[in-house]
Protein backbone atom coordinates (compact mmCIF):
# COMPACT_ATOMS: atom_id res chain seq x y z
CA UNK A 1 0.00 0.00 0.00
CA UNK A 2 1.64 3.32 -0.81
CA UNK A 3 1.50 5.92 2.10
CA UNK A 4 0.34 9.52 1.68
CA UNK A 5 3.55 12.09 1.26
CA UNK A 6 3.65 15.16 3.72
CA UNK A 7 2.73 16.94 0.92
CA UNK A 8 -0.85 14.68 0.36
CA UNK A 9 -0.81 15.31 4.50
CA UNK A 10 -0.03 19.04 4.20
CA UNK A 11 -2.71 19.38 1.11
CA UNK A 12 -5.40 17.47 3.29
CA UNK A 13 -5.00 19.58 6.14
CA UNK A 14 -5.94 22.18 4.17
CA UNK A 15 -8.54 20.67 2.43
CA UNK A 16 -6.69 21.74 -1.07
CA UNK A 17 -7.49 19.61 -4.38
CA UNK A 18 -9.63 16.47 -4.81
CA UNK A 19 -7.43 14.46 -2.65
CA UNK A 20 -9.39 14.75 0.53
CA UNK A 21 -11.26 12.03 0.07
CA UNK A 22 -8.74 9.38 -1.18
CA UNK A 23 -6.65 11.13 1.87
CA UNK A 24 -9.37 10.38 4.28
CA UNK A 25 -10.14 6.63 3.13
CA UNK A 26 -6.52 5.44 3.59
CA UNK A 27 -6.08 7.55 6.90
CA UNK A 28 -9.15 5.30 7.74
CA UNK A 29 -7.30 2.17 7.22
CA UNK A 30 -3.51 3.19 7.44
CA UNK A 31 -2.61 3.66 11.39
CA UNK A 32 1.17 4.64 9.83
CA UNK A 33 -0.08 7.88 8.18
CA UNK A 34 -2.70 8.14 10.83
CA UNK A 35 -0.25 9.21 13.22
CA UNK A 36 1.70 11.37 10.89
CA UNK A 37 -1.20 13.30 10.49
CA UNK A 38 -2.08 13.19 13.87
CA UNK A 39 1.47 14.76 14.43
CA UNK A 40 0.86 17.40 12.02
CA UNK A 41 -2.28 18.45 13.67
CA UNK A 42 -0.43 18.73 16.78
CA UNK A 43 1.89 20.86 15.36
CA UNK A 44 -0.06 23.31 13.41
CA UNK A 45 -2.31 23.47 17.01
CA UNK A 46 0.29 24.74 18.80
CA UNK A 47 1.24 27.36 16.21
CA UNK A 48 -2.18 28.14 16.15
CA UNK A 49 -2.38 29.24 19.85
CA UNK A 50 0.21 32.10 19.62
CA UNK A 51 -1.57 35.25 21.10
CA UNK A 52 -3.40 37.75 18.71
CA UNK A 53 -4.79 40.84 19.83
CA UNK A 54 -8.07 41.58 19.61
CA UNK A 55 -9.73 44.53 17.77
CA UNK A 56 -13.58 45.46 18.41
CA UNK A 57 -16.08 46.40 15.67
CA UNK A 58 -14.73 49.99 15.77
CA UNK A 59 -11.38 49.36 14.79
CA UNK A 60 -12.08 50.84 11.38
CA UNK A 61 -13.78 54.03 12.30
CA UNK A 62 -10.50 54.61 14.36
CA UNK A 63 -8.39 53.45 11.63
CA UNK A 64 -10.42 55.82 8.83
CA UNK A 65 -9.80 59.03 11.87
CA UNK A 66 -6.18 58.37 11.76
CA UNK A 67 -5.98 58.57 7.94
CA UNK A 68 -8.23 60.63 6.82
CA UNK A 69 -6.69 64.00 6.78
CA UNK A 70 -3.08 62.24 5.17
CA UNK A 71 -5.10 61.28 1.97
CA UNK A 72 -3.87 63.47 -0.70
CA UNK A 73 -6.78 65.62 -2.15
CA UNK A 74 -8.08 63.70 -5.60
CA UNK A 75 -10.52 66.14 -7.76
CA UNK A 76 -13.89 64.37 -8.34
CA UNK A 77 -13.92 65.08 -12.50
CA UNK A 78 -17.76 65.33 -12.14
CA UNK A 79 -17.67 68.19 -9.84
CA UNK A 80 -16.27 70.56 -12.72
CA UNK A 81 -18.48 72.97 -14.01
CA UNK A 82 -20.64 71.67 -16.88
CA UNK A 83 -19.02 73.30 -19.69
CA UNK A 84 -15.45 72.25 -18.26
CA UNK A 85 -16.53 68.58 -17.68
CA UNK A 86 -17.67 68.45 -21.58
CA UNK A 87 -14.72 69.87 -23.25
CA UNK A 88 -12.12 67.41 -21.30
CA UNK A 89 -14.60 64.62 -22.60
CA UNK A 90 -14.35 66.15 -25.68
CA UNK A 91 -10.80 65.99 -25.95
CA UNK A 92 -10.62 63.03 -24.64
CA UNK A 93 -12.62 61.50 -27.02
CA UNK A 94 -10.52 63.27 -29.28
CA UNK A 95 -7.60 61.91 -28.46
CA UNK A 96 -8.59 58.22 -28.43
CA UNK A 97 -9.60 58.32 -31.88
CA UNK A 98 -6.45 59.92 -33.15
CA UNK A 99 -4.56 56.68 -30.82
CA UNK A 100 -7.02 54.27 -32.10
CA UNK A 101 -5.94 55.83 -36.04
CA UNK A 102 -2.42 55.89 -35.23
CA UNK A 103 -2.20 52.44 -33.73
CA UNK A 104 -4.31 51.41 -36.40
CA UNK A 105 -1.72 52.66 -39.05
CA UNK A 106 1.45 51.55 -37.77
CA UNK A 107 0.42 48.46 -36.03
CA UNK A 108 -0.14 45.19 -38.08
CA UNK A 109 -3.57 43.79 -37.58
CA UNK A 110 -2.87 40.65 -35.67
CA UNK A 111 -2.57 40.32 -31.78
CA UNK A 112 0.62 42.05 -29.84
CA UNK A 113 1.75 40.99 -26.84
CA UNK A 114 1.68 43.58 -23.96
CA UNK A 115 5.70 43.83 -24.25
CA UNK A 116 5.64 44.34 -27.63
CA UNK A 117 3.45 47.49 -26.86
CA UNK A 118 5.84 48.90 -24.93
CA UNK A 119 8.33 48.60 -27.18
CA UNK A 120 6.53 49.87 -30.22
CA UNK A 121 5.36 52.63 -28.24
CA UNK A 122 8.62 53.77 -26.89
CA UNK A 123 10.13 54.06 -30.45
CA UNK A 124 6.90 55.81 -32.28
CA UNK A 125 6.56 58.31 -29.69
CA UNK A 126 9.17 58.61 -27.34
CA UNK A 127 7.47 61.32 -24.70
CA UNK A 128 4.88 58.26 -24.31
CA UNK A 129 7.08 55.46 -24.28
CA UNK A 130 9.14 57.07 -21.69
CA UNK A 131 6.19 56.97 -19.47
CA UNK A 132 5.10 53.34 -20.26
CA UNK A 133 8.41 52.36 -19.28
CA UNK A 134 8.76 54.43 -16.01
CA UNK A 135 6.12 52.58 -14.86
CA UNK A 136 6.96 49.02 -15.92
CA UNK A 137 10.65 49.22 -14.38
CA UNK A 138 8.68 50.68 -11.42
CA UNK A 139 7.17 47.89 -11.23
CA UNK A 140 9.99 45.47 -12.37
CA UNK A 141 12.71 46.93 -9.89
CA UNK A 142 10.02 46.67 -7.00
CA UNK A 143 10.13 42.86 -8.42
CA UNK A 144 13.09 42.19 -8.41
CA UNK A 145 14.59 43.81 -4.91
CA UNK A 146 12.10 41.84 -3.52
CA UNK A 147 13.97 38.84 -4.28
CA UNK A 148 17.55 40.00 -3.33
CA UNK A 149 16.27 41.52 -0.51
CA UNK A 150 15.06 37.81 0.69
CA UNK A 151 18.15 36.05 0.23
CA UNK A 152 20.26 38.89 1.65
CA UNK A 153 18.26 38.78 4.67
CA UNK A 154 18.44 34.80 4.56
CA UNK A 155 19.30 33.07 8.20
CA UNK A 156 22.80 33.07 7.58
CA UNK A 157 23.09 29.84 9.73
CA UNK A 158 21.29 27.71 7.86
CA UNK A 159 20.94 25.88 4.41
CA UNK A 160 18.34 27.62 2.08
CA UNK A 161 16.13 25.99 -0.83
CA UNK A 162 15.81 28.90 -3.47
CA UNK A 163 13.38 27.13 -5.36
CA UNK A 164 10.93 29.83 -5.71
CA UNK A 165 13.40 32.58 -5.67
CA UNK A 166 15.04 31.44 -8.53
CA UNK A 167 11.27 30.81 -10.98
CA UNK A 168 10.99 34.43 -10.06
CA UNK A 169 14.51 35.59 -11.06
CA UNK A 170 13.88 33.88 -14.15
CA UNK A 171 10.85 35.55 -15.10
CA UNK A 172 12.48 38.89 -14.25
CA UNK A 173 15.59 38.25 -16.23
CA UNK A 174 13.15 36.76 -19.37
CA UNK A 175 11.22 40.73 -19.16
CA UNK A 176 14.45 42.76 -18.68
CA UNK A 177 15.92 42.70 -21.69
CA UNK A 178 12.72 44.18 -23.43
CA UNK A 179 12.79 46.77 -20.85
CA UNK A 180 16.71 47.63 -21.47
CA UNK A 181 15.94 47.52 -25.62
CA UNK A 182 13.51 50.37 -24.59
CA UNK A 183 15.66 52.02 -22.55
CA UNK A 184 18.23 52.45 -24.98
CA UNK A 185 15.93 52.73 -27.63
CA UNK A 186 14.72 56.08 -25.63
CA UNK A 187 18.30 56.84 -25.31
CA UNK A 188 17.76 56.19 -21.08
CA UNK A 189 21.76 54.90 -20.74
CA UNK A 190 21.28 54.91 -16.84
CA UNK A 191 18.56 52.67 -16.67
CA UNK A 192 19.43 50.41 -19.22
CA UNK A 193 22.81 49.92 -17.33
CA UNK A 194 21.30 49.30 -13.82
CA UNK A 195 18.89 47.01 -15.80
CA UNK A 196 22.42 44.96 -17.41
CA UNK A 197 24.00 44.73 -13.87
CA UNK A 198 20.82 43.89 -12.02
CA UNK A 199 20.50 40.85 -14.88
CA UNK A 200 23.77 39.43 -14.27
CA UNK A 201 22.69 38.84 -10.55
CA UNK A 202 19.41 37.65 -11.32
CA UNK A 203 21.04 35.30 -14.05
CA UNK A 204 23.45 34.33 -11.56
CA UNK A 205 20.50 33.26 -8.89
CA UNK A 206 18.57 31.87 -11.60
CA UNK A 207 20.93 29.35 -12.42
CA UNK A 208 22.72 28.49 -9.04
CA UNK A 209 21.94 25.33 -7.41
CA UNK A 210 18.62 25.64 -5.92
CA UNK A 211 19.97 25.16 -1.99
CA UNK A 212 22.17 27.20 -0.84
CA UNK A 213 24.56 26.12 2.02
CA UNK A 214 25.66 29.13 4.36
CA UNK A 215 28.93 29.75 2.80
CA UNK A 216 26.76 30.27 -0.80
CA UNK A 217 24.71 32.84 1.02
CA UNK A 218 27.44 34.33 2.35
CA UNK A 219 29.50 34.69 -1.06
CA UNK A 220 26.09 35.73 -2.43
CA UNK A 221 25.42 38.44 -0.03
CA UNK A 222 29.15 39.38 -0.67
CA UNK A 223 28.63 40.14 -4.18
CA UNK A 224 25.40 41.63 -3.82
CA UNK A 225 27.20 44.21 -1.38
CA UNK A 226 29.97 44.91 -3.35
CA UNK A 227 28.48 45.98 -6.80
CA UNK A 228 25.69 48.07 -4.61
CA UNK A 229 22.96 46.46 -6.27
CA UNK A 230 20.42 47.08 -3.72
CA UNK A 231 21.36 50.33 -3.65
CA UNK A 232 21.35 50.76 -7.53
CA UNK A 233 17.88 49.45 -7.80
CA UNK A 234 16.62 51.45 -4.75
CA UNK A 235 18.06 55.08 -6.26
CA UNK A 236 16.95 54.21 -9.63
CA UNK A 237 13.50 52.64 -8.06
CA UNK A 238 12.95 56.16 -6.18
CA UNK A 239 13.50 58.14 -9.26
CA UNK A 240 11.59 56.37 -11.39
CA UNK A 241 8.37 56.65 -8.72
CA UNK A 242 9.45 60.35 -8.69
CA UNK A 243 9.21 60.78 -12.57
CA UNK A 244 6.33 58.06 -12.40
CA UNK A 245 3.72 60.44 -10.50
CA UNK A 246 2.73 62.51 -12.82
CA UNK A 247 2.10 60.60 -15.75
CA UNK A 248 0.33 57.67 -13.59
CA UNK A 249 -2.94 59.20 -14.32
CA UNK A 250 -2.47 58.74 -18.14
CA UNK A 251 -0.59 55.44 -18.37
CA UNK A 252 -2.29 52.30 -17.70
CA UNK A 253 -0.04 50.06 -14.58
CA UNK A 254 0.13 46.86 -14.46
CA UNK A 255 -0.47 45.77 -10.49
CA UNK B 1 -27.87 43.87 -0.67
CA UNK B 2 -24.31 44.74 0.46
CA UNK B 3 -22.34 46.43 -2.17
CA UNK B 4 -19.15 45.41 -3.86
CA UNK B 5 -15.82 46.28 -3.18
CA UNK B 6 -15.12 47.14 -6.78
CA UNK B 7 -18.30 49.50 -6.46
CA UNK B 8 -16.33 51.72 -4.07
CA UNK B 9 -12.96 51.31 -5.71
CA UNK B 10 -14.18 53.14 -8.21
CA UNK B 11 -15.87 55.35 -6.51
CA UNK B 12 -12.78 56.07 -4.49
CA UNK B 13 -10.60 56.56 -7.84
CA UNK B 14 -13.07 59.36 -8.99
CA UNK B 15 -12.52 61.01 -5.36
CA UNK B 16 -15.01 59.97 -3.51
CA UNK B 17 -13.56 59.20 0.33
CA UNK B 18 -16.61 58.43 1.61
CA UNK B 19 -16.21 55.10 -0.09
CA UNK B 20 -12.53 54.76 0.50
CA UNK B 21 -13.81 54.82 4.11
CA UNK B 22 -16.21 51.77 3.62
CA UNK B 23 -13.19 50.12 2.22
CA UNK B 24 -11.20 50.85 4.96
CA UNK B 25 -13.84 50.09 7.39
CA UNK B 26 -13.95 46.60 5.98
CA UNK B 27 -10.53 45.64 5.54
CA UNK B 28 -8.93 47.49 8.87
CA UNK B 29 -9.16 44.17 11.47
CA UNK B 30 -8.04 41.54 8.57
CA UNK B 31 -5.47 43.88 7.71
CA UNK B 32 -4.20 44.47 11.67
CA UNK B 33 -4.52 40.41 11.98
CA UNK B 34 -2.23 39.77 8.97
CA UNK B 35 0.19 42.76 9.41
CA UNK B 36 0.72 41.66 13.85
CA UNK B 37 1.41 38.33 12.34
CA UNK B 38 4.12 39.22 9.84
CA UNK B 39 5.90 41.52 12.36
CA UNK B 40 4.53 40.30 15.77
CA UNK B 41 4.60 43.95 17.20
CA UNK B 42 1.39 45.68 17.59
CA UNK B 43 2.67 48.87 17.29
CA UNK B 44 4.01 48.17 14.17
CA UNK B 45 1.16 46.12 12.78
CA UNK B 46 -0.69 49.61 13.39
CA UNK B 47 1.78 51.25 11.40
CA UNK B 48 1.53 48.66 8.55
CA UNK B 49 -2.43 48.88 8.88
CA UNK B 50 -2.36 52.55 8.70
CA UNK B 51 0.31 52.97 5.49
CA UNK B 52 -0.80 50.17 3.76
CA UNK B 53 -4.22 52.18 3.14
CA UNK B 54 -2.34 55.39 2.58
CA UNK B 55 -0.13 53.79 -0.13
CA UNK B 56 -3.33 51.37 -1.46
CA UNK B 57 -5.35 55.12 -1.91
CA UNK B 58 -2.30 57.02 -3.29
CA UNK B 59 -1.89 54.05 -5.95
CA UNK B 60 -5.41 53.71 -6.96
CA UNK B 61 -5.11 55.18 -10.33
CA UNK B 62 -2.82 51.57 -10.87
CA UNK B 63 -5.01 48.70 -9.26
CA UNK B 64 -6.16 46.76 -12.15
CA UNK B 65 -9.78 46.42 -11.71
CA UNK B 66 -9.81 42.89 -12.74
CA UNK B 67 -8.15 41.88 -9.05
CA UNK B 68 -9.55 41.76 -6.02
CA UNK B 69 -9.41 45.15 -3.93
CA UNK B 70 -8.51 42.74 -0.29
CA UNK B 71 -5.73 40.81 -2.20
CA UNK B 72 -4.18 43.64 -3.67
CA UNK B 73 -4.58 45.57 -0.19
CA UNK B 74 -2.65 42.07 1.52
CA UNK B 75 0.31 42.77 -0.93
CA UNK B 76 0.94 45.99 -0.33
CA UNK B 77 0.94 44.92 3.69
CA UNK B 78 2.85 42.15 3.20
CA UNK B 79 5.43 43.91 1.75
CA UNK B 80 5.21 46.91 3.87
CA UNK B 81 5.69 44.26 6.87
CA UNK B 82 8.84 42.39 5.58
CA UNK B 83 10.62 45.84 4.95
CA UNK B 84 9.53 47.11 8.45
CA UNK B 85 10.89 43.85 9.95
CA UNK B 86 13.75 43.84 8.09
CA UNK B 87 14.40 47.38 8.72
CA UNK B 88 13.85 46.98 12.50
CA UNK B 89 16.24 43.90 13.11
CA UNK B 90 18.80 46.14 11.54
CA UNK B 91 18.58 49.00 13.78
CA UNK B 92 18.43 46.45 16.75
CA UNK B 93 21.29 45.04 15.65
CA UNK B 94 23.11 48.41 15.80
CA UNK B 95 21.31 48.88 19.10
CA UNK B 96 21.60 45.41 20.93
CA UNK B 97 23.76 42.62 19.15
CA UNK B 98 24.17 40.89 22.11
CA UNK B 99 19.95 40.55 22.74
CA UNK B 100 18.65 37.72 21.22
CA UNK B 101 15.50 38.19 22.04
CA UNK B 102 15.43 42.00 20.55
CA UNK B 103 16.88 40.68 17.01
CA UNK B 104 13.14 38.83 16.32
CA UNK B 105 10.54 40.48 15.66
CA UNK B 106 8.24 37.55 16.89
CA UNK B 107 10.27 36.54 19.83
CA UNK B 108 9.54 40.10 20.88
CA UNK B 109 5.85 40.06 21.25
CA UNK B 110 4.18 42.79 23.73
CA UNK B 111 4.36 41.30 27.35
CA UNK B 112 1.00 43.10 28.97
CA UNK B 113 -0.68 41.15 31.41
CA UNK B 114 -1.07 37.83 31.25
CA UNK B 115 -4.42 36.52 29.28
CA UNK B 116 -6.06 33.38 28.78
CA UNK B 117 -4.10 32.56 25.23
CA UNK B 118 -1.17 33.52 26.68
CA UNK B 119 -1.24 31.45 30.07
CA UNK B 120 -1.88 28.60 27.61
CA UNK B 121 1.15 29.15 25.21
CA UNK B 122 3.98 30.23 27.64
CA UNK B 123 7.61 30.19 28.45
CA UNK B 124 9.68 27.38 26.43
CA UNK B 125 6.78 26.25 23.33
CA UNK B 126 5.92 30.08 22.88
CA UNK B 127 9.67 30.71 22.84
CA UNK B 128 9.87 27.58 20.10
CA UNK B 129 7.19 28.36 18.06
CA UNK B 130 8.48 32.05 17.36
CA UNK B 131 11.86 30.54 16.38
CA UNK B 132 10.55 28.09 14.41
CA UNK B 133 8.50 31.01 12.47
CA UNK B 134 11.77 33.04 12.28
CA UNK B 135 13.71 30.29 10.73
CA UNK B 136 11.42 31.09 7.60
CA UNK B 137 12.21 32.49 5.18
CA UNK B 138 10.15 35.98 4.20
CA UNK B 139 8.26 34.18 1.43
CA UNK B 140 7.76 31.03 3.49
CA UNK B 141 6.32 32.72 6.25
CA UNK B 142 4.20 34.81 3.90
CA UNK B 143 2.91 32.49 2.49
CA UNK B 144 2.43 29.95 5.77
CA UNK B 145 0.56 33.12 7.31
CA UNK B 146 -1.51 33.71 4.48
CA UNK B 147 -2.66 30.18 4.01
CA UNK B 148 -2.68 28.67 7.75
CA UNK B 149 -3.94 32.10 9.35
CA UNK B 150 -5.73 33.76 6.47
CA UNK B 151 -7.30 30.53 5.12
CA UNK B 152 -6.91 32.02 1.52
CA UNK B 153 -6.56 28.85 -0.64
CA UNK B 154 -3.34 28.66 -2.87
CA UNK B 155 -4.35 30.41 -6.02
CA UNK B 156 -5.36 33.34 -3.48
CA UNK B 157 -1.52 33.15 -1.46
CA UNK B 158 0.11 33.04 -5.00
CA UNK B 159 -1.24 36.43 -6.17
CA UNK B 160 -0.47 38.12 -3.13
CA UNK B 161 3.11 36.70 -3.32
CA UNK B 162 3.01 37.40 -7.20
CA UNK B 163 4.38 34.08 -8.28
CA UNK B 164 2.68 31.00 -9.68
CA UNK B 165 0.63 28.93 -7.59
CA UNK B 166 3.04 26.14 -8.09
CA UNK B 167 5.65 28.38 -5.85
CA UNK B 168 3.63 29.44 -3.77
CA UNK B 169 2.35 25.53 -2.26
CA UNK B 170 6.45 24.83 -2.16
CA UNK B 171 6.35 27.53 0.02
CA UNK B 172 3.28 26.84 2.20
CA UNK B 173 5.31 22.99 2.07
CA UNK B 174 8.89 24.22 2.87
CA UNK B 175 6.63 26.14 5.64
CA UNK B 176 5.06 23.80 7.04
CA UNK B 177 7.49 20.84 6.58
CA UNK B 178 10.07 23.25 8.51
CA UNK B 179 7.90 24.27 11.32
CA UNK B 180 7.06 20.53 11.95
CA UNK B 181 10.81 19.58 12.24
CA UNK B 182 10.96 21.79 14.78
CA UNK B 183 8.38 21.50 17.06
CA UNK B 184 7.71 18.02 16.55
CA UNK B 185 9.58 16.93 19.65
CA UNK B 186 7.62 19.63 21.51
CA UNK B 187 3.84 18.19 20.85
CA UNK B 188 4.74 14.51 20.90
CA UNK B 189 2.74 12.68 22.94
CA UNK B 190 5.59 11.05 25.28
CA UNK B 191 6.27 14.77 26.39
Amino acid sequence: MNHLSEEQLILHYYGEEGETLLAEQHLDHCEECRSLYSSLQRVLNVVDSLPLPQRGAEYGEQVWNRIESQLPVRRKFWNFPSPFRWAVAGTAIAGLLVAAFVAGRFYPAQQQSHRNTILANATTDPQAGERILLVAVGDYLERSQMVLVELANANPKSAMDITSEQERAADLVSESRLYRQTALHSGNTAVASVLDDLDRVLLEIAHSPSRLTPEDLEKLRDRLHAEGILFKIRVLGSNVRNQEEPAASTVPAKI
Amino acid sequence: MELTDAVFVTRARSGDTEAYRVLVERHSRALFRLAFRMTGNEQDAEDVVQESFLRAYKQLSKFDERATFGTWLYRIATNYSLDLVRSRKRRQANLAPSDPEMDDPVLSLPSTDPTPERMTLSGEVRERVAEALKDLSPTERTAFILRHFEGMCIEEVSRVLECQPGAAKHSVFRAVQKLRRALEPLVSPAR
